[in-house]
């Protein structure tokens, strides 16, 4: 857990030049610049419109470090949307996002990632035409022969060998950890869907994250794998990682998740632990005809 | 066990679609074997003498290196990244162009700059990926059917700029362009290799002689050969470097850019950077080609017929006979297009008449048709024969448009070239104790051991 | 989705000045031009041929533009070989009206290969009308043939297959039937085309006197004519609506899935139809015929339909006509030698408009 501690430890302080002034009232800022290090990510006053359509209505919440909070809303209540905006997908109409005390309003998808902030898709989208080991090591940040000299010239060439190497026992031991190193030489594109599931967690691992975030990973899952993904988040968080899991099933959300924030018509309907919410009638009425 | 000559084409295809880089080395050797010995029985057949066979193969050889080198360049960019660059011939008009202007002599028409020749090849490689880095900015921005057009409208721009009158002074314009440096084969073996008339050296001499022995006296021949296999010892590096670039880390960022570009920025990696870096690259290399091919090779170029479309959709369609996105299938879709497709129906009509056949020449597509009703079909036989250049593109696009329907991974199937510089399959368990004591987070390893 | 959202906004950031860049020079030009004209460096009448002749070759680009963005837009692809829809157009079209016109003066045969000179023959609009309309309408039908055949032999067995595989395919086919053409008709630029009747206009009209000829007038009227007859399928037809539906709206297209096939076949009709009609045209107005026409206008056709806005026949029609008008007005610039750079900066114009507003001029406006 100390190490935990120490990798989120963030810059605080050096974030006081990024912020616009009046963009929001003080108050929130204020909250927002001072964010405690318990709180990884932090959303204020979300908003996202497509055209006429608003996906996100100012939405506010906040992820508290090593934790497993869920995200959870009827479809069509902004869940992928408020991930996209995080995430740097879309870049948002109004509103704030920081992580780890840092603004990354409006950052590009990699400038998110590099500040160890990454990200799963609804569908999984794995390099179909690129093998399971492919794929694991395209993940991780700081790779030397990223650049084109060190991967060509020999005199560079072997540090770049050299990195390849620990990778490659990472990525196996990563394939092992979720049991799908049996494929790892295989086409992504010919896994199954709930293994490519597993794919792409492995696959963010790969990239020594600091925070995940999890799209709807349990679509289209069976029973069995949907154990054994579940059981490797939990081992993962007990290890410090921090997730933020949208899910569209709410028993699950309500089973494991300890904070859990419910969403609807693109706003924060609600937040608390899994008894709060079970009893919020407001979610009850949201809820009412999708499945309970 | 394989009987049918189908399935030995299918075992040989699992075969080279599995080969690792010794097993792609010998089979290109093996191609570059075969095509020697076709083009030479090709030139025994005809009767020509030594020379006429030499020089029947020396051709092939360099149209085939110089192919292969151009397919080399489009496929760093189009095979791995995706970029639908179809401006090959502009970039190559540029590394023409540039090695003529930067190294001609300053005392010709259009007047060089002088400069040393390695220094005037990396000069063109240099301007053709300038060039290449504005081309990127669509790149970067469009689909690619958008940068389709874009590519083949920007190689339009610069050949017909190339042939405007107000910079005829430094191009030539309408005139073409001819002052370029002697290539380094002339070079090696000539005292004054600017100067037609001039004497060979002593390695000339040397050379000269022992080729004059077996029966060659032209020395341009032999100029020509050794320039043909020094385009193959350059066809080889940048292979070799291809190949690193492809199967490295860098290389697999490209094939991420290419599969799925919002994973590969999900995944933290800047693809805009990376796919300005390999368009510069492939135009650089594309500049190389033409440096090399139009420029050192044919010594002339005039953009009225060099440099059209045309040039970069044979350089497409060599890249997808061998297969988009192998750098072994890139050499063997450069040598199997410029060897059968491009130079071998040209000898066609000289086989042809060595059949005592004495075809009709019909003088028009008319004539040459109306004799099918009568069941005669000689003259349409003849006609084909003696028109067999329109023939040969009728035939190229015919096999483009069955290629795309039958086979889009190319003639030989796909292949698997993982991107990575060590082999991945190839685990190496001691590793993994020194990254995880490293710092590295390796949950894997904690729950796993 | 996702993706498009980003880069729409990722654009706007580098767009803008460029954006600027392009409309502060466009008002420079015109500003120029008022100067010219203020200051007598440039006559009316010197103005008024540019805009003539522009109009005149613009429609022939509009016209071949029609049929380019409805399969752009319709099938998702750019077909590099709609250029030799129009150059067969031009070839059928104009064998077929040197048959009409050229009576025994030669062998069918001779005359089919367009081989006596044009003079003897005489094809022109003034002498020889029956052979100039029968030619366009041949023209029309065997390029719609030819696209119908092309489609089932090679694009139909790819039907849902990506953009781009279509494209390579479309470039094979280009080859295929451009060498086919050099193989029939020879790789010579034959003139075909009479004299025909010119007039003198604009003297009334205080424009000063330029030259109008009936070629050109008969071009307007066919090109008006035809662009008509489109209007009215296009709106007044359930087809034609459902067509113009699918080209406008991508996401309408997305939803109703793949074009039916009844849609597909229409699309190659019309687009084909009147490619081969501005094949036809074109080699009325500039006189001479060889194989590469149609591979030698397909960028200008590609620069008009991009400008009108991919999927928007309105909108080719237009472009078509501001292609052809800025390549004749080039001219005021572009004078002497530099006349040579009339090509390249047409295509610089072309590339620019993809980087500012790739949706063309027209695109996302309701073209009704
Ligand atoms: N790129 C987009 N363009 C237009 N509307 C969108 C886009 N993405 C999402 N939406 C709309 O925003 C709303 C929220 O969608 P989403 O965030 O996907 O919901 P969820 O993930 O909670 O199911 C929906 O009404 C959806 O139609
Ligand atoms: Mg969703």
């Amino acid at each position: 857990m100390s190490d935990t501690e120490e990798r989120q430890a963030a810059p605080d302080g050096t974030d006081a030049d990024h912020e616009e002034p009046g963009t929001a009232d003080s108050a929130v800022e204020e909250a927002a610049k001072s964010t405690p290090r318990g709180i990884p990510l932090r959303v204020q006053n979300l908003r996202k419109e497509f055209g006429g359509i608003t996906a996100v209505a100012d939405a506010s919440f906040h992820v508290e470090a090593g934790s497993l909070t869920g995200l959870i809303g009827p479809n069509g209540a902004g869940k992928s949307t408020t991930f996209n905006c995080i995430a740097g997908v879309h870049r948002p109409t109004a509103g704030k996002v920081y992580f780890q005390g840092e603004d990354i309003t409006g950052l590009r998808p990699e400038q998110v990632a590099n500040k160890g902030l990454v990200r799963t898709f609804q569908i999984a989208r794995e390099m179909e035409d690129m093998t399971v080991l492919e794929n694991m090591m395209l993940a991780p940040r700081g790779q030397v022969g990223e650049s084109l000299a060190y991967s060509v010239l020999p005199g560079l060439r072997d540090q770049v060998v050299t990195q390849e190497e620990d990778l490659r026992e990472r990525a196996w031991e990563t394939l092992e950890f979720f049991e799908i190193d049996h494929l790892a030489g295989d086409y992504a594109g010919s896994l199954s869907g709930g293994q490519r599931k597993l794919l792409e967690m492995a696959r963010v691992l790969m990239t020594d994250p600091e925070m995940v975030l999890l799209d709807e990973p349990l679509a289209g899952v069976n029973p069995t794998l949907e154990k054994k993904l579940l059981e490797r988040v939990h081992e993962l968080r007990d290890q410090g990682l921090t997730f933020l899991l949208v899910e569209h099933d709410m028993d699950i959300i309500m089973n494991h998740c300890e904070h859990i924030i419910v969403m609807h018509q693109g706003k924060v309907l609600a937040e608390g632990g899994a008894e709060d919410i079970r009893n919020d009638d407001r979610v009850i009425d949201a809820y009412l005809g999708e499945t309970l | 066990m394989s009987n049918s000559p189908r399935e030995r084409l299918s075992v040989l295809r699992t075969r080279f679609s599995q080969g690792g880089g010794v097993n792609d080395a010998a089979l290109l050797l093996v191609t570059m074997l075969a095509l020697w010995v076709l083009f030479a029985a090709v030139g025994m057949y005809l009767q020509y003498d030594t020379a006429g066979v030499l020089g029947t193969v020396v051709n092939m050889t360099f149209l085939v290196a110089v192919y292969a080198l151009a397919v080399l360049a489009l496929n760093l960019q189009w095979g791995y990244a995706g970029l639908f660059n179809i401006g090959v011939a502009g970039f190559m008009a540029v590394g023409a162009y540039s090695v003529g202007i930067l190294s001609g002599d300053p005392g010709g028409t259009p007047a060089g700059f002088g400069l040393p020749l390695p220094i005037g090849i990396l000069g063109a490689m240099l301007i053709a990926a300038l060039v290449g880095l504005v081309a990127a900015f669509p790149a970067l921005r469009l689909r690619a059917d958008y940068l389709a057009i874009a590519t083949v409208a920007m190689s339009e721009i610069i050949r017909t700029t190339l042939l405007a009158r107000p910079f005829a002074e430094i191009t030539g314009a309408g005139q073409g362009f001819r002052n370029f440096p002697s290539n380094p084969a002339r070079t090696l073996y000539y005292e004054n290799p600017g100067d037609v008339t001039s004497e060979p050296n002593a390695i000339g001499e040397a050379v000269f002689g022992v080729f004059e022995s077996l029966g060659v006296a032209r020395t341009n021949l032999v100029v020509d050969l050794t320039y043909a296999l020094l385009l193959l010892v350059i066809v080889g590096i940048v292979y070799v470097l291809s190949r690193r670039t492809g199967n490295s880390p860098f290389g697999r960022v490209l094939k991420a850019i290419r599969e799925d570009e919002l994973v590969a920025e999900s995944l933290g990696k800047d693809t805009r950077l990376f796919k300005i870096k390999i368009f510069m690259l492939g135009c650089a290399l594309m500049g190389l080609a033409g440096a090399l091919w139009q420029g050192l090779g044919n010594q002339s170029v005039n953009p009225t017929t060099n440099f059209l479309p045309v040039l970069t959709f044979y350089i497409f369609i060599a890249l997808i006979v061998g297969g988009s996105g192998s750098n072994t299938g890139s050499v063997l879709g450069g040598a199997v297009f410029a060897a059968l497709l491009f130079l071998l129906p040209t000898y066609i009509s000289n086989i042809v008449s060595t059949f005592n056949l004495t075809l009709p020449r019909p003088n028009s597509a008319v004539e040459a048709v109306t004799p099918l009703f009568s069941a005669d079909p000689m003259p349409l036989v003849g006609f084909v024969v003696a028109n067999i250049d329109s023939m040969r593109f009728i035939i190229i696009g015919v096999l483009l448009v069955w290629l795309m329907q039958n086979r889009p991974d190319g003639l030989l199937g796909h292949r698997k070239e993982v991107a990575s510089s060590v082999d991945l399959m190839q685990r190496d368990r001691k590793r993994g104790q020194t990254a995880a004591t490293d710092g590295g987070r390796s949950q894997g390893g904690e729950s796993d051991e | 989705m996702a993706v498009s959202d980003r880069t729409s906004w990722g654009g706007r950031f580098l767009d803008n000045p460029a954006a600027f860049v392009a409309g502060a020079v466009a008002v420079l030009l015109l500003l120029d031009l008022v100067r010219r004209l203020v200051t007598g460096a440039l006559g009316p009448a010197t103005l008024m041929t540019y805009l003539w002749t522009g109009l005149v070759i613009g429609l022939i680009y509009g016209l071949a533009g029609i049929g380019l963005s409805l399969t752009y837009s319709i099938l998702n692809f750019a077909n590099f070989a709609h250029g030799e829809y129009v150059s067969v157009g031009a070839f059928s079209g104009w064998s077929t009206a040197y048959i009409v016109a050229g009576g025994s003066i030669a062998t069918l045969g001779d005359l089919f290969l367009l081989r006596p000179p044009a003079g003897r023959v005489g094809v022109s609009i003034t002498s020889a009308p029956l052979a100039v309309v029968v030619g366009l309408v041949v023209g029309v039908v065997v390029t719609v043939a030819m696209a119908l055949v092309l489609d089932r032999i090679v694009y139909r067995p790819m039907r849902g297959a990506e953009g781009i595989s279509l494209l390579i395919a479309s470039i094979g086919v280009a080859f295929a039937v451009r060498y086919l053409l050099a193989l029939v008709y020879g790789t010579g630029r034959p003139g075909v085309t009479a004299g025909t009747r010119r007039f003198f206009v604009g003297d009334t009209l205080g424009l000063g006197r330029f030259i109008v000829d009936s070629h050109q007038i008969a071009i307007i009227v066919a090109s008006l004519g035809l662009m008509l007859g489109v209007h009215l399928l296009l709106t007044r037809t359930k087809l034609g609506k459902s067509m113009r539906a699918m080209a406008d709206n991508e996401d309408l297209a997305r939803v109703t899935g793949i074009p039916t096939e009844r849609v597909i076949r229409s699309t190659w009709i019309l687009g084909g139809g009147l490619a081969g009609a501005a094949g036809f045209l074109v080699v009325l107005t500039q006189g001479t015929i060889a194989y590469n026409i149609g591979w030698l206008l397909l960028l200008l056709i590609f620069a008009a339909v991009i400008l009108g806005g991919i999927g928007s026949v309105y909108g080719a029609m237009v472009g078509g006509v501001v292609i052809g008008i800025a390549q004749q007005a080039s001219s005021i610039w572009l004078r002497g030698p530099w006349s040579d750079m009339t090509l390249p900066v047409t295509f610089a114009l072309l590339i620019v408009i993809l980087l500012v507003r790739p949706q063309g001029i027209y695109g996302g406006v309701e073209t009704t």
